[in-house]
């Protein structure tokens, strides 16, 4: 008989308060096959975790069952203290009593019992657990980072000093994201590309990195330590081998009205181009859509000034393949544009811009090189209103999260204009202002104070044009709900932050699973903020929901340093939650018919044909067999096996069935 | 075609020139009205202000009616009217409170009437038809104005772009109309203080005509007789209060059709008008 | 049961361990309450799910039966998800042929961010199970056949 060994945790109070844990261990205890069990303050504390190991030796346990919290929060710490008593880990399961029960359950009879139903059947499966062996498997020690914007940026030179190779892609023809973009910063106010273009550099010149622009990710396989990744090197048209970037293709070229997405449409850009001056590599790529000769078959002109012949007109995109151990997700986020607001003119009023449009017009590098003008007619605007949180925090708007950086940025928008011109009045409109984070409080105070801009509380209706200006009708919340109506040259909108456009691809892609926005989820909200569920996988910055650039270089050097810890071993243990075929003596040898079913299902391609041959070497028979380096566990292969030959290590048709029965028959 | 009518208070009463509108337009592209039997009083601002039972029970007497007599459609042009009956509509969902209001009633409702108004109606049942039967182009600059009932709430309506809606404008330029682009579509007129506190609509409602006739149009096109009647009926006290007195005329959308398919002036009860209407 | 009692259904979900357990531990970490009758059963995925345990289940006295894993084109594994849905669409038509009562059996995606659709999920479920009443049907047959083998053998 069995000889179970069950543990019941109050949790603190998590557990004990909606459940009667004395009356769990009771009742367990009573059970056929449980050889002891108790209940503790906090089983995953040193002494709770002493309890089981004592216990394991002196009731010479052959199973454990842990009644806490979720086994994807402390099943690793139980097994790891069952391991150390000496007892195979695989044969310790935990029943989940706070997040599935009490949790979710008011105080009463039938919680408890529920919580009795859950450890007696994690008992039964346990029953019939058996002692596993752990895989081992080797570790490719490069990273491959997605993204070039300030995370992934920062999380490559990490790593890449760490003495580790690094692949970094970029989606666009340059690498330094919307950093780039920014004029200055909150809250020192210094420049933004004086203090990222060095970064940008030392990425092109690092030994360790190797440097994909204008690349994207095709797919991924493999798994953690040994992912294959295929990469898609878009057609730049352009041999940077032999392109020297002096620019005279650009001065040449004659289709120069197409809106430049780093002066985010407020300035325009030529066919072939360098996105912008400081651009790393700063050397062009043709716009396909928007060149002449792609869409006539005739212009060249570019070709005929290039010195060195470096144009490549028949160049198509490539596909290579890399292999890496780990993944740096650092893809970013996107900013909403203005006609996603009606109530603010869907975008058809020029004067109405977004806080990145806004960056581009404040920005030395920009436009109007540093000018604040109305995109409408070069004016200086007298007046201008910003709305902080145009979209976000608004569930009508279907974002009902904050977009964390808008009021410091607002304020930093309103004070860069106070300080460019003079006799300018600002206005701000705002919700609340959330300026939480190291010198952010007194950064606002001072847009306030010193800079003096007017801040009203409240939202605004309405923005209409009227004569040659804008009409912006808002409520003052603190004036008795007063209306305001102001009449202003520009309107600058603090549109919602919002995921990465294609980020929902990027994520199946990778397996790796997301918000209902789209920004990518963490393995936990707290305790686990840079991995995502898939192993291996790890988060950087705006792509987990938005943040500003402390917050988002802390976080690439905390995926760095994950990812460093992982290339420190040489081999990685991997739990061996694989299937396995059946084997028996002869003459059966298995009851695998070799009808190759399994084959179909498998999406790892991880079966094989096993040929049974007698000493003569003749064939007897073709069975299946697993390759466990492939074999990731999902268990298709079981539900498709129609002589139920194989079966998956720890979910086995012999435990799941026991837990089933165990649950119904009462 | 054959479609249940409400036709309401407002439309044998202040606003007959919008019953006439549409019973003349609905001849002309063979749409055939059924008038609800024995109809009453949707409740409209009163009722929902005072009782919330009264103010369901109102609205669901007329759906109830509706029902028992067959009817599977019906178009409400009053937006007063077709807001309270398309709110009510959505609150009875609730299984409590349809339960308790066909009790009140003694009367079975299911909710089972799809509720639409003008606009709705002729664009399902007229939009090519009208194209066809058009014989003035009504060439004229003009603003149409939603107000706030036909497209709020937005969760409950569904209908149309709530901050900029579209539907008239297309009407209009169906039979040949344009439209101007302006701020004040869903504005609001000051609606039910029409009577109460007529300093109010007259300075709400001067806003929205002040903008129309700054931005060059002709005439507002309304959808709703509460809009239709401070708009008009109050231009005195407006054209006191906005710096520009104005004189540009306020007429339905029916009324709007109608002059672009052929019909009488009169008929279409343009005559009934404060402000002299000369399109 | 006296009619004035109320009927407890008795309900076993099958989940992935990827998508809708992390959804319901997300429910769990968001306080939000539900039904105590559901009792969560893990899976590494949604396509290891061998529809015979459904029939088992129904054996052993189970009234409804929840099966949920990520939404298409989210599974952990790729497609396992798929498998699971094409697998149900075939099995169902042959339950139903079988004359046992699909609508017992509940399919649905949660993925690991959709803590109150779990709640919801359950809620409904539990609802509708109840309003169907108590399934004995499937477990007389299962217990009519098993008398058989073991008379048979005897």
């Amino acid at each position: 008989m069995s000889k179970i060994g069950v543990f019941i945790c109050h949790c603190g109070e998590n557990i004990s308060a909606t459940v009667d844990v004395e009356r769990v261990a009771r009742e367990i205890g009573g059970m056929e096959g449980v050889a002891h069990a108790i209940d503790y303050k906090y089983m995953c504390s040193d002494p709770g975790q002493t309890f089981i190991k004592e216990a394991v030796k002196k009731y010479d346990l052959d199973g454990v069952v842990v009644g806490a919290c979720s086994p994807r929060m402390h099943e690793p710490t139980f097994r790891r203290a069952c391991a150390e008593a000496g007892l195979n880990p695989y044969l310790c399961e935990m029943a989940n009593l706070r997040e599935h029960c009490s949790w979710v359950h008011e105080k009463g009879e039938e919680t408890t019992e529920k919580a009795i139903d859950l450890v007696k059947m994690l008992v039964e499966k346990v029953k019939k657990n058996n002692p596993l062996e752990s895989i081992k498997v080797p570790v490719t020690k490069r990273a491959l980072v997605i993204g070039g914007g300030i995370a992934g940026i920062q999380a490559s030179l990490d790593i890449a000093n760490t003495g580790h190779k690094v692949i970094l892609i970029e989606r666009d023809p340059s690498i330094g994201g919307h950093m780039s973009q920014l004029s200055e910063t909150f809250p020192t106010l210094d420049c933004s590309q004086c203090i990222l273009t060095p970064r940008m550099v030392e990425v092109a010149q690092h030994p360790n990195i190797k440097l994909y622009t204008y690349a994207e990710l095709e797919s991924l396989e493999g798994f953690i330590g040994n992912f294959t990744a295929k990469i898609r090197l878009k057609a730049k048209s352009v041999n940077y081998s032999t392109c020297t970037g002096c620019g005279a293709c650009i001065q040449k070229c004659p289709v120069k009205k197409i809106p430049s997405e780093f002066n985010a449409g407020l300035g325009t850009r030529t066919a072939i181009y360098v996105p912008f001056p400081q651009a790393v590599p700063n050397k062009p790529v043709i716009d396909r859509v928007n060149c002449n000769y792609y869409k006539r078959g005739a212009c060249k002109i570019c070709e005929k000034t290039c010195q060195v012949g470096s144009i490549e007109w028949d160049k198509e995109d490539e596909i290579i393949s890399e292999e890496v151990g780990a993944v740096v997700l650092a893809t970013g986020f996107d900013v909403k544009g203005t006609d996603f607001f009606p109530e603010y003119g869907y975008g058809k009023y020029k004067d109405v811009l977004t806080g990145l449009q806004f960056e581009r017009l404040a920005s030395a590098s920009g436009p109007t090189f540093g000018e604040i003008r109305r995109p409408s007619d070069g004016a200086i605007p007298k007046k201008i209103v910003f709305i902080a949180c145009a979209g976000s925090r608004d569930p009508a708007k279907g974002i009902p999260y904050c977009s964390k950086i808008c009021c410091m940025y607002t304020a930093k928008h309103a004070m860069l204009y106070q300080h460019k011109v003079h006799d300018g009045e600002s206005t701000v409109f705002y919700m609340d202002i959330r300026a939480g984070g190291k010198n952010y409080e007194e950064f606002v105070r001072r847009a306030i104070e010193e800079d003096t801009v007017n801040y009203v509380r409240g939202r605004v209706a309405r923005v209409y044009e009227k004569n040659g200006k804008l009409i912006v009708k808002g409520v003052d919340t603190l004036l008795g709900g007063e209306q305001v109506e102001i009449e202003a040259d520009m309107v600058v909108l603090a549109t919602a932050g919002v995921a990465n456009c294609g980020s929902e691809q990027l994520a199946q892609k990778l397996h790796v699973s997301y918000d209902p926005y789209h920004f990518f989820a963490e393995a936990h909200p707290k305790l686990k903020p840079v991995e995502t569920n898939t192993a291996g996988i790890f988060l950087a910055g705006a792509c987990q929901a938005p943040k500003d650039i402390p917050e988002t270089v802390g976080m690439a050097s905390g995926a760095a340093v994950k990812v460093a810890a992982l290339f420190s071993n040489n081999e990685l243990v991997r739990e061996p939650i694989i299937a396995v075929v059946n084997r028996l003596a002869p003459p059966l040898y298995s009851t695998c018919v070799g009808c190759f079913m399994c084959e179909t299902a498998c999406p790892y391609n991880a079966i094989e044909h096993e040929e049974i041959k007698a000493r003569d070497g003749s064939l007897i028979r073709t069975i299946a067999r697993v390759n466990s380096g492939l074999c990731q566990g999902c268990g298709t292969c079981v539900a498709f096996c129609r002589s139920k030959s194989i079966d998956i290590q720890g979910y086995t048709n012999e435990q799941v069935y026991a837990e089933v029965m165990s649950l119904l028959n009462d | 075609m054959k479609i249940g009518f409400y036709p309401g208070c407002s439309l044998t009463g202040s606003s007959r020139e919008y019953n006439e509108s549409v019973v003349a337009i609905a001849k002309v592209l063979d749409i055939e009205l059924t008038e609800i039997n024995d109809w009453n009083c949707c409740g409209a601002t009163a009722a929902h202000s005072m009782n919330e039972e009264l103010s369901m029970s109102l609205p669901a007497r007329i759906m109830a009616m509706a029902e028992k007599q067959g009817l599977t459609e019906v178009v409400v042009p009053c937006a007063a009217c077709y807001n309270r009956l398309k709110v009510t509509q959505h609150d009875l969902k609730d299984e409590t409170k349809r339960k308790r209001v066909s009790e009140i009633l003694q009367l079975p409702y299911d909710g089972s009437i799809e509720i639409i108004n003008v606009l709705q109606m002729l664009e399902k049942y007229g939009a090519e038809n009208i194209k066809a039967k058009v014989t003035q182009p009504f060439a004229h600059k003009v603003a149409c104005y939603y107000g706030c009932l036909l497209v709020r709430p937005h969760s409950i309506l569904q209908f149309d772009r709530v901050e900029d809606p579209q539907s008239m404008d297309e009407l209009i330029k169906v039979v040949g109309g344009t439209t101007i682009d302006w701020a004040f579509k869903t504005e609001c007129c000051g609606g039910g203080f029409s009577v109460s506190r007529t300093d109010l609509v007259a300075k709400l409602s001067g806003n929205i005509l002040e903008d129309a006739a700054d931005r060059g149009a002709e005439a507002l096109i309304v959808a709703c007789p509460m809009c239709q009647s401070n708009l008009d009926m109050r231009r005195g006290a407006i054209n006191k209060v906005i710096e520009r007195p104005s004189d540009i005329p306020v007429i339905y959308i029916t009324q709007a059709i109608g002059l672009a398919l052929g019909i009488d002036a009169k008929e279409l009860g343009l005559k009934r008008h404060f402000v002299t209407v000369e399109l | 049961m006296s009619s004035e009692e109320i009927f407890e259904p008795k309900i076993v979900a099958f989940v992935c361990n990827w998508c809708t357990y992390a959804g319901a531990d997300l429910t769990g970490t968001s306080r939000l309450k539900y039904a105590t009758n559901v009792k969560i059963v893990r899976f590494p995925c949604t396509g290891r799910i061998d529809f015979l345990l459904l029939l088992k289940s129904f054996a052993q006295g189970a009234d409804g039966i929840i099966v949920s894993g990520c939404h298409p084109n989210d599974c952990h594994y790729t497609s396992g998800n798929f498998h699971a849905r094409r697998r149900w669409i075939a099995f169902r038509s042959i339950l139903d042929m079988m004359g046992v009562d699909v609508r017992r059996v509940q399919y649905s995606w949660v993925s690991a961010a959709e803590g109150s659709k779990w709640a919801d999920l359950v809620n409904n479920t539990v609802a509708d199970i109840r309003a169907l009443g108590p399934y004995t049907d499937y477990q007389k047959v299962a217990d009519y056949l098993e008398k058989e083998v073991q008379d048979g053998e005897a």
